[in-house]
């Protein structure tokens, strides 16, 4: 086997919003072995039929025992991979004792329901932000305070725990702490969350989240509690960031913004689409799983023991889609991979969706002239390994 | 033409509810994806199909 390739770990982009230098050209063809930063050697796997295959194959699985956190340099597990509630770190039938119940939570229809309150939140923010008139930071003033407080909404957060929960959760995800004190902020969470579980299951009501998992469901009380924190840190930066990059790339196409105002109506198509090439440029390594059986992928044999990472840069391959390097609102939503795929595809998609299409539409209707108020190229951004997003976009109007 | 979910691997996602809104529905008590529809007229084939094609579980069939 030829010496694997170091895995282009790494945010160094030649603008902002393309794919990190050099990982195109490393993933191209089909699975390669690459070396993560902590030394462990993997497969990418980066075809849209190989990444769709890996993420729905039961022979991959998406149990993080054993494995140094591959992201970081030291190695260092942010994450005990037997915690109870880790949702994201177990499979099969362990895996649907936490997902079933908690899919009734996040159905359509619900998440239809929660759309007026979405455009409430998404309304009153944007009237703050007028008032206080140009120029203004998007990030501050909408993308980072509506997914937590519609997390908070979806949980059933009391309005008098409000508050608290909103700062600690601030606490919990603003920064990028060392490991102690993303612990000791997740302690704080569980103090303000214990309470409120207590109250609902003495209540028996089911009509919310925290509600319908301390009536509804076998799940213990620490499960329960890290399944919360889980929605949130899974929920919260990757919705804002992907608000904002998606804001970034139409400022940057707007021959692209104008489909999207032409017919505001369009906003589901159009944030798919958005999704889909968003994430694909965004690059990196993506998701991991290990191969529990020999699993031939795209061709190549990957063995039982192996670790793979796929790139969700197959959301760029043209067995997607035609002209698939292109962001094109016009185009059809098609079945792309931003949200994953597989029994671990995202949960909280068709909430994100309706919080993306609202603030989408909502900024540029209210907004028509809505521009950057410095280059995009010259914006601050955040390079954090799990998140990438901008740390502010100055706006005018 | 016979729509069919197999609801033992369903995640209850609502793919198929995006993809095909009068074809499938999600059940009150679990979530979980349910026809509607089982013999689907040819006009919402094509959302049938979409719905095959993107429900992350991969268990809407459409036979033929
Ligand atoms: C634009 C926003 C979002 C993006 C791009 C995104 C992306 C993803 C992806 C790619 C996965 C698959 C992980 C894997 O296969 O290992 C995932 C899983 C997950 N997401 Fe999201 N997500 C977003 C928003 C949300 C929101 C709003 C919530 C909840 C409130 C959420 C909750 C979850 C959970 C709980 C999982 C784990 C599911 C499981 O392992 O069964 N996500 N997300
Ligand atoms: S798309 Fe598939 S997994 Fe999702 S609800 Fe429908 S049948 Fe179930």
């Amino acid at each position: 086997m030829t010496e694997a390739a170091v895995c282009p770990v790494h945010h160094e982009r030649d603008h902002p919003l393309h794919p990190p230098i050099g990982f195109a050209e490393a993933v191209s063809d089909g699975p390669v072995r690459m070396v993560w930063p902590n030394g462990v050697e993997a497969w990418m796997v980066s075809s849209y039929a190989g990444v769709r295959q890996v993420l729905s194959d039961p022979r991959f699985s998406t149990r993080k025992g054993g494995q140094p956190e591959m992201r970081t340099d030291n190695g260092e597990e942010v994450l005990d991979p037997d915690q109870p509630g880790n949702i994201n770190g177990i499979d099969g039938a362990e895996h649907m004792r936490l997902r079933r119940p908690l899919s009734r939570g996040f159905m359509v229809k619900r998440m239809n329901e929660l759309r007026p309150r979405i455009q409430q939140i998404v309304d009153e923010h944007l009237d703050v932000m007028e008032a206080k008139g140009a120029p203004a930071d998007l990030v501050a003033s909408l993308c980072l305070p509506l997914p937590s407080l519609v997390i908070a909404e979806l949980l059933g957060v009391p309005p008098e725990h409000q508050e608290l929960f909103q700062a600690t959760a601030g606490d919990l995800f603003g920064k990028n702490g060392s490991k102690d004190e993303y612990l000791a902020h997740a302690t704080k969470l569980a103090e303000v969350l214990t309470p409120i579980v207590e109250a609902k299951r003495a209540a028996g009501t089911n009509d919310d989240m925290i509600g319908l998992m301390a009536n509804d469901t076998d799940f213990s009380m620490e499960e329960l509690i890290f399944l919360c924190i889980g929605l949130l840190a899974a929920g919260h930066e990757t919705t804002s960031n992907f608000l904002g990059l998606f804001t970034l790339h139409l400022f940057e196409k707007p021959d692209q913004l104008e489909v999207l105002r032409r017919d505001p109506s369009r906003a589901d198509v159009v944030v798919e689409e958005l999704m889909r090439y968003t994430v694909g440029q965004l690059g990196g390594p993506g998701l991991t799983r290990r191969a529990t059986e020999d699993v031939e992928v795209d061709g190549v044999l990957i063995k039982a023991g192996d670790w793979v990472s796929v790139s969700l840069m197959a959301n760029l391959d043209e067995a997607l889609c035609p002209r698939a390097e292109q962001l094109d609102l016009e185009r059809d939503a098609v079945s792309h991979l931003g949200f994953g795929f597989g029994p671990h595809q995202c949960l909280g998609a068709n909430l994100a969706r309706a919080e993306l299409q609202i603030g989408l539409r909502t900024l540029f209707e209210r907004f028509p002239n809505l521009r950057p108020a410095v280059p995009v190229t010259e914006m601050r951004y955040r390079n954090d390994m799990i998140t990438y997003g901008a740390a502010e976009i100055p706006v005018v109007w | 033409m016979t729509v069919r979910i197999d609801q033992t691997r369903c995640i209850g996602s609502g793919q198929c509810v995006l993809a095909a809104p009068d074809v499938f529905d999600q059940s009150d008590d679990d979530g979980l994806g349910v026809v509607l529809v089982a013999e689907p007229p040819a006009d919402l084939l094509p959302g049938v199909r979409d719905a095959v094609d993107r429900c992350p579980a991969q268990v809407v069939t459409l036979e033929e």
